[in-house]
């Protein structure tokens, strides 16, 4: 057996290299900070061969997920990036690809939206796509970006939904990691080769995203809502089954550190989620129970999987990287409460708002806010 | 003592952050001088773009208003069509115009929006780190072409100025560059050209003015500004495409 290499990578190698194992045959791009230097990596190795897919540099993000849709409703395993407005440009025809049933897998390189302008981290971008149909997964580290992303088409190819890879701007996407690759032989038996089962072929004539009347429109939005949710179990087994051949394991729908006995647990996405590994730490050594709890999956979002894991009585501190605008806090919290109403009443739930457009987040910052929050 | 040379009132004086040997500043300049000398800056108000002159707010002395990507045309569109007595400009890149923003600036023409697009041409995506444009001309080497721009994978470079030309909305269009002193003076009078149009109300006007970009061409300022006449003017010919005052 061959054995897994390690190699030195930013978030954004970490991305190609999947894209490259995953063997994708269509990837259309657009340049935005700090997304762009996965769609470099992926045009030099399909100019140098080491990938054989097609490159498609068009005009625009709206151009990029349509051209993706297109791909993938011609039949081809599709990728694409992007962050910030490029996704809220993409808005229109994100809805065309979880409506038309196509399992493009994007990356978003989480970074605040415009106006005013920022270049940095937060998750805005993502989490105002929450109603577009698909499935979002966070990263917390290089590593897990390249191991999602191979769940991710897995997933989004068995349910036929797309399905977005969030990752922090700077923090992740340009900070150099170890990065273990397990041998291909190993991915191509975790990921076969996408066969779907409707495809445009005119050997075999099929419409996609057709007009339709409300008998007919109403149950598509029905099936996608089902479906989606429906999800959460091919996410679990796609973890586990990929833990099976590679060793490697990120959680599957959340991820949890110091959780069993705490009564003091915090609730975040992505990479602050890394560090608040080490504000757990902080606040163990105070003489604090406190744990983690990351949702690694956001949408479908894994209320039962929350439910039951939250320890009794705990105070779980949502921070969240966002705006729940026209409410108080951000958005998770309101997801979590949402989750928790009549099923987990001994549950208190506590929230900020934090690290909005890039502003750092170092562990003991998190740590004193947590205990600022305990006094609230 | 006689001052012959000083800072135009329409610059802010404030120090650019542009690449060595890159021409933004030079443009900079010489939009500022326009103004100055029509004695307009009061009444001025400038559209910024994405891409590297994103904060060309900072260093004119005039209104200015940030759109995003590509759509500065039509945020001009919106100020001029409520306050028409004032000047409105919009200054872009490649990459913004004649990219994400190709329907904002095709229709901003046709409508014959009274406006004056700065239009810089440098080839490339300039402040994402050099990847390829729709004006990259075929064989340059970018991030998003390291083997050179492919007819049959990329397509062609696009010419704007011809393109937008041909609008009847259109009231002047030229090319110019800035690569040499004499260029530089044309471009002025281009640039000076495209405010008075507005002014007198004939249409819209457009200045595309082929920039050097030596970061992501790789190569030294004197020799970028070489690579301007070497490469871009053959496929860019300079002069006027449109003067509905002539």
């Amino acid at each position: 057996m061959k054995a897994a290499e390690v190699v030195m990578g930013t978030g954004a190698r970490a991305a190609a290299l999947a894209v490259k194992s995953a063997r994708v045959d269509v990837v259309p791009g657009y340049p935005i900070t700090p997304q762009t230097s996965i769609i470099e990596a992926v045009a030099a190795m399909v100019e140098n061969g080491e990938l054989h897919a097609r490159f498609i540099p068009v005009e625009g993000e709206h151009s990029a997920m349509a051209a993706a849709v297109a791909a993938s409703a011609a039949g081809a395993r599709v990728f694409t990036a992007t962050s910030a407005n490029g996704l809220l440009y993409m808005h229109e025809v994100l809805h065309m690809a979880s409506g038309g049933r196509l399992p493009v897998v994007m990356c978003n390189v989480n970074r605040g939206i415009f106006a005013p302008w920022t270049l940095w981290a937060d998750h805005q971008d993502s989490m105002a796509q929450r109603d577009t149909g698909w499935i979002q997964y966070h990263c917390s580290s290089n590593q897990e970006v390249f191991n999602t992303i191979l769940q991710a088409f897995r997933v989004a190819e068995q349910i036929n939904i797309p399905v977005m890879v969030n990752f922090d701007g700077f923090a992740i996407s340009h900070c150099l990691m170890p990065l273990t690759l397990p041998p291909q032989e190993d991915i191509d038996r975790f990921l076969p080769p996408h066969e779907p089962e409707w495809r445009l072929d005119p050997a075999h004539p099929s419409s996609f995203s057709n007009v339709t009347n409300a008998e007919e429109y109403a149950p598509f939005r029905q099936m996608l809502s089902d479906d989606i949710m429906a999800a959460i179990p091919l996410v679990k087994q796609a973890a586990q089954e990929y833990k099976d051949i590679t060793g490697m394991w990120d959680g599957d729908t959340i991820d949890t550190y110091r959780l069993e006995d705490a009564e003091v647990v915090a609730f975040a996405v992505n990479s602050m989620a890394a560090e608040l590994k080490l504000s757990i730490d902080i606040l163990r050594q105070q003489g604090i129970k406190a744990g983690l709890l990351r949702p690694r999956l956001y949408l479908p979002f894994p209320a039962e999987d929350i439910i039951n894991a939250l320890p009794q009585n705990a105070q779980v501190m949502v921070l969240d990287r966002n705006y729940n605008f026209g409410h108080p806090g951000g958005i998770l919290a309101s997801e979590l409460k949402s989750a928790l109403f009549g099923r987990r009443n001994d549950i208190t739930v506590k929230n900020r708002v934090m690290g909005i457009g890039g502003i750092d987040l170092p562990r003991r910052f998190m740590a004193d806010e947590i205990r600022a929050m305990m006094d609230e | 003592m006689k001052t012959v040379a000083a800072r135009p009132e329409s610059l802010t004086g404030a120090q650019y952050h542009y690449c060595p040997g890159c021409t933004h500043g030079i443009i900079h300049r010489l939009v500022a001088e326009v103004i100055d000398e029509l004695g307009i800056r009061e009444k001025t108000i400038g559209i910024c773009p994405v891409g590297c002159a994103v904060l060309a707010y900072d260093y004119f002395n005039c209104d200015m208003l940030e759109a995003a990507h590509g759509r500065a045309p039509a945020i001009a569109t919106g100020i001029k069509r409520m306050l028409p007595e004032n000047v409105v400009f919009t200054y872009q890149g490649d990459g913004d115009l004649a990219s994400i923003g190709m329907a904002e600036i095709l229709h901003a023409s046709a409508r014959g929006e009274k406006i004056t697009v700065i239009f810089v041409n440098n080839a490339v995506y300039g402040m994402t780190g050099g990847q390829m444009a729709p004006t990259t001309l075929l064989g340059q080497v970018t991030t998003t072409s390291p083997y050179g721009r492919k007819a049959e994978v990329e397509g062609y470079p696009v010419r704007m100025a011809e393109i937008l030309a041909e609008n009847e909305g259109s009231a002047y269009i030229a090319r110019t560059t800035v690569n040499k002193p004499a260029n530089v003076r044309r471009t002025k009078k281009a640039i000076k050209k495209a405010f008075e149009i507005q002014q007198k109300g004939l249409g819209f006007t457009m200045v595309e003015i082929l920039s050097a970009c030596p970061t992501n061409w790789g190569l030294s300022p004197v020799q970028a500004l070489e690579w301007i006449d070497e490469n871009m003017i053959p496929y860019y010919p300079l002069g006027e495409f449109k003067n509905k005052e002539a």
